[in-house]
């Protein structure tokens, strides 16, 4: 499997690491009550088919991306730097 | 025999080698099967179950039967196929799966006992007593059955793995992959072509058919000169293919060449992962043999590989041959026979429509019943209209049609299709993003057919990627058509076989379908055909056919067992090349290590760097001899231990106080220039994950610490907090734990040390208790913090990596004309426990801020990183285990690390646990054993009596519960 860092390009797999889901950007105000923080911290989907989560570029460019996959079929899609998507960019 | 025509072998070359003990000569070229074959050596090997005498089948790496082991001792090499094995001086082969010989095998008496030992007979017989089966029975059956077997000594063989990318990978040498990458080369493509042939052409190197005109052979290794030349493209020889993975990566196995793997320090093998954009699979087909009783004789062999041998290695397994098959290309081998001058003795095909112009006793719709011949084939029963026909042969061979080698396109889930015309499965397009098939592997079996289907896999390859196809004309070649009439198993009694690997015969197929194994995965689990070594290479598309026909299913309905990489046997050895010892934990040492290791203290590991234990002097005979002592210095005079090990994070930019406020639970916005703070670092979920002491060097400029074993940790955190979560914050941050070289010194006598070495001496007022900044060492720019991990009054001094050692033993010196010296982990273990300072023996995941007594490090004015979580009820309270100091009060004067704590009354069972010991160390300091652990509402129980229980040591008795802080709770020391 390969990972196309926006920064270093087309990546073998053992460069990354594996975080979960992407709504992991999505934190929580600290107010929000225990249903949010409770969802933010340990409730994922498990869908077969697109997903979207995070990788952290460990042995690369330290970037954590925001990977579009497929849990079925393995494509990517598309991969994006979190801080970018974070900011509104993509 | 050798035959008396040129072949691909070099005579000038003899090669001399040895096959259980005998010596036997060849030529360069050679593989071993065919230097056996031109030795007359008929029998190989043993079969898997019945320890029945096999031959040479096949000529490629589908061989099932010609397994053997190769070289001695450590470094000898079990079940490696014959015929990929290349010839070389001096090569030492050994049969497998016979004792006392090959020639005379006692277990052959499993084939006597044949009618017990079918299909599932392990779950039937040997079935009681039941206590017979782990001593008895299987002991046995593993002795009786199996393959070669490993020296059981380490292997000194070198391996190595290695990375290739290439804009198009063209998998097999052949006329369809030789086409493709010389279309996609003279594109301008990156091209690697792969072959697991020594030499390139494929089945070109086999035959005898012509290309433009002259040998295909020859042809063959002109577009390979012109592949060379062109300098964009890779020619792996040697190289199989094994698998292929998510997003264009193909694992391949390369053997090197025997005198290559022979010089000092190459290796054997080497496993590659090529990343490709595009693939051109060309890896041509695989023959399937034809299932009648005793089709497993030594001499009954493959067509194919037969004319392999005539043609290419100049060698004839016979001297009466004859040739039996379903399909036109059978015909091809009696041709070629009688062209070496081979005599044949009969053309057998199954076709009642078919015919021949060659000189050959031929038969028409007939079928090879039997083959007769204890030692090897002597004779074979033909049935035919008429009757019975018995044929004196000493080889036979057979052809049931071809398989194109589909395995790749189904490797990620695909599924071949069936088809009628060829009888044969073929792939399905698009199961392999990126993959396409071309020539025979899609059932394209003429040599015109696989030029032009590889020129034109070339050129949607080359349009795709953006390129431009220059003009290459196809070349003349044979375009002969391919008929057959599927034929699986000649119907008749006795044991006909399919897996010859396994032992796989027809009849244990159908007792699978009998006893309603009738899916194919079950009847493979149940049989084990395709379950060897080979995959089932040879024996799938029988077996399968075979199992449709008993259960009255058609043969696409019935479907094939998964194809699994990898093709073909990959070595761990060559996996995992490179992670064997220091490349499995690479070893991290400090500046300090070499002079440790001078002075003999014992290096113990702390992830994956090296820090001493302790620092032996004379007359000590035991460690803890040494680490009193240690300890003792350290709080009577002066004491240096190397701290560089712990991760150390500069931290800049306008932004970094609302960072570290953001990443710590405590404040460091407030904190002065100048000084430092303890801080801690808990996980989104509450619990604590860190901790460490973070100087202000700056108004934006902070250098934080981590412990040892959770720096890199803490940096992916960081990274994820700054680049997830808020983006928006001008701070950046590196790792200098490499850069820094730094060294506790410790002690009432620390500053009279540090003052002996630094250019401007420091004193209390201008360096208090936290302090921190920039001083000069001895003339060189270091940093200077008065932090304290024993208690004691206390620095770390850093300087850059490059003057570590020299400023380590320096200081090593100084203290020990103090009368301190250097101490290690043991000593800093226990000074720490005193003090009761934590470590991530308490800090272990588990814990949260309030267990271990530091919930009012939250602080209330800011929002930090589990910080809600952390309010969740059930994460503090009466009910949480909390850090507790343990004195032994019974008879045992000793606690353990890791043992239970109980209720003076109860007994020591799970429902009664109250708590666990983390840290133990004897203090030297107070005269008796100190533990650290965790109490059931243990801050309300100060005083208290309590069971301690050793389940797995075995030990007990009673402590008293106290505060964690055993030594100095005013802290006056540190700052005195």
């Amino acid at each position: 499997m390969r990972i196309p860092c926006p920064l270093c390009g087309s990546r073998d797999i053992r460069e990354f690491d594996y975080m979960g889901h992407a709504q992991a950007l999505d934190r929580p105000e600290p107010e929000a009550g225990a249903q949010a923080w409770d969802d933010y911290v340990h409730n994922r989907d498990n869908p077969a088919g697109p997903t979207r989560d995070l990788w952290f570029h460990g042995l690369g460019c330290g970037a954590w991306l925001v990977v579009d996959r497929d849990t079925v079929s393995h494509e990517i899609t598309a991969a994006a730097l979190a801080r970018d998507v974070k900011g509104g960019a993509a | 025999m050798r035959l008396d025509k040129p072949g691909q072998i070099d005579r000038s070359q003899a090669l001399r080698f040895t096959f259980d003990g005998r010596e036997y000569g060849g030529f360069q070229g050679d593989t071993l099967a065919s230097a056996l074959i031109a030795n007359d050596v008929r029998v190989v090997g043993r079969s898997f179950k019945y320890h029945r005498p096999r031959g040479v089948f096949s000529a490629g790496s589908e061989e099932p039967n010609a397994l053997v082991t190769i070289g001695q001792g450590a470094a000898s090499e079990p079940n490696l196929r014959a015929t990929t094995t290349e010839l070389c001086e001096g090569l030492v082969a050994q049969s497998q799966n016979r004792w006392p010989s090959l020639e005379y095998d006692l277990l052959a008496l499993n084939d006597l006992f044949a009618p017990f030992l079918g299909a599932g007979f392990y779950y039937k017989t040997f079935m009681w007593p039941a206590k017979f089966w782990e001593r008895l029975y299987e002991p046995m059956i593993r002795r009786a059955a199996g393959l070669g077997a490993l020296s059981g000594a380490p292997n000194a063989d070198h391996y190595e793995k290695a990375y290739a990318h290439c804009d198009v990978l063209v998998i097999g040498a052949g006329p369809a992959g030789l086409m493709a990458a010389l279309a996609a080369g003279r594109a301008g493509l990156d091209v690697i072509l792969a072959d697991e042939d020594v030499r390139t052409g494929g089945r070109l190197n086999a035959e005898t058919v012509e290309v433009d005109g002259r040998p295909g052979a020859d042809w063959a290794q002109a577009v390979t000169d012109d592949l060379y030349a062109m300098g964009n493209v890779r020619i792996m020889t040697r190289t199989t293919v094994t698998g292929a993975y998510d997003g264009g990566t193909y694992g391949a196995l390369e053997r090197l060449s025997p005198d290559v793997a022979a010089r000092t320090g190459a290796p054997r093998e080497c496993f590659w992962r090529i990343a490709a954009r595009r693939t051109i699979l060309a890896a041509g087909a695989l023959e399937r043999p034809v299932a009648f009783q005793n089709n497993d004789r030594p001499g009954v062999m493959m067509a194919g590989a037969l004319r392999a041998y005539v043609n290419r290695w100049a060698v004839s397994p016979g001297k009466t041959v004859t040739v039996f098959g379903n399909n036109d290309d059978a015909h091809r081998t009696a041709a070629d026979l009688l062209a070496a001058g081979v005599h044949v003795a009969a053309l057998i095909d199954a076709r009642p429509e078919a015919s021949t112009d060659l000189p050959v006793r031929f038969y028409a719709g007939a079928q090879v019943t039997n083959a007769h011949g204890r030692g090897g084939l002597e004779a074979i029963s033909i049935a035919t209209l008429s009757g019975i026909d018995k044929v004196q042969t000493d080889c036979l061979a057979m052809s049931g049609g071809w398989n194109p080698t589909l395995h790749l396109t189904c490797h990620m889930n695909g599924r071949p299709d069936w088809s009628p015309a060829l009888a044969a499965f073929v792939p399905r397009d698009g199961a392999v993003p990126g993959l396409v098939a071309a020539g025979a592997c899609r059932g394209d079996f003429s040599t015109h057919a696989c030029l032009s289907g590889g020129l034109e896999a070339a050129r949607a390859v080359i349009r795709e990627l953006g390129k431009r196809a220059r003009k290459i004309d196809l070349p003349q070649a044979e375009d002969a058509p391919y008929r057959i009439s599927p034929l699986w198993a000649v119907p008749g009694k006795g044991r006909a076989w399919l897996d010859f690997q396994n032992d796989v015969t027809v009849k244990d197929v159908k007792l699978a379908a009998t006893e309603n194994y009738s899916s194919v995965e079950h009847m493979k689990r149940y049989t084990t055909q395709g379950m060897a070594p080979d995959q089932g290479k040879n024996s799938n598309v029988n077996a399968l056919a075979v199992l449709a026909d008993a259960t009255g299913r058609g043969i696409p309905e019935t479907g094939t067992t998964t194809y699994r990489p990898p093709f073909v046997p990959v070595p761990i050895a060559a996996m995992g090349a490179g992670a064997q010892g220091a490349g499995f934990a690479p070893q991290r040492f400090t500046t300090s290590h070499q002079v440790s290791v001078d002075m003999g203290a014992p290096m113990i590991e702390a992830g994956l760097w090296y820090r001493p234990s302790y620092f032996p002097r004379e007359g000590e005979k035991t460690w803890r001899q040494s680490c009193d002592r240690e300890v003792g210095m350290v709080r009577r005079a002066v004491g240096v231990c190397d701290v560089s090990t712990l991760g150390k994070i500069d931290v800049q930019g306008p932004d970094a106080p609302a960072f570290l406020d953001f990443l710590y639970t405590n404040m460091f916005s407030s904190l002065k220039v100048g000084r430092t703070r303890y801080g801690l670092m808990l996980r989104e979920d509450g619990h604590v994950m860190d901790d460490g002491t973070t100087a202000r060097l700056g108004e934006h400029h902070f250098l934080m610490t981590t412990t040892t074993a959770a720096a890199g940790q803490v940096m992916k955190h960081m990274e994820f907090v700054h680049q997830c979560l808020v983006p928006q914050m001008d701070v950046s941050f590196i790792s200098v734990t490499e850069q820094w070289a730094q060294f506790a010194v410790a002690g009432p006598k620390s500053r009279e040390v540090l003052n002996g070495i630094l250019d401007d001496p420091i004193d209390d007022d201008g360096f208090p208790f936290m302090a921190c900044g920039p001083v000069s060492v001895m003339g060189v720019a270091g940093r200077l913090f008065r932090i304290s991990f024993s208690g004691e009054h206390a620095y770390e001094v850093a300087v850059p990596a490059r003057y570590g050692e020299s400023l380590f033993r320096l200081l090593v010196q100084r203290a020990e004309e103090l009368d301190g010296g250097a101490y290690g982990m043991e000593a800093l273990n226990v000074l720490r426990i005193e003090k009761g300072f934590i470590t991530h023996s308490e800090i272990h995941g588990r814990t949260t801020a309030f267990d271990i007594g530091m919930e009012r490090m939250v602080s209330a004015k800011k929002d930090c990183i589990g910080k809600a979580m952390a309010a969740r009820p059930g994460l503090s309270g009466p009910e949480r285990e909390q850090l507790v100091g343990l004195v032994p009060t019974g008879a045992v004067k000793k606690l353990t690390a890791g043992a239970h704590l109980f209720d003076a009354g109860a007994a020591p069972v799970r429902e009664n646990d109250q708590g666990y010991i983390t840290s133990v160390g004897f203090s030297p300091t107070l005269g008796h054993f100190l533990g650290l652990g965790f109490l059931k509402d243990g801050r309300a129980r100060h005083g208290e009596e309590i069971r301690m229980v050793d389940h797995v040591r075995q030990i007990e008795t009673t402590c008293q519960v106290v505060d964690p802080v055993f030594f100095d709770p005013e802290g006056g020391r540190a700052r005195g």
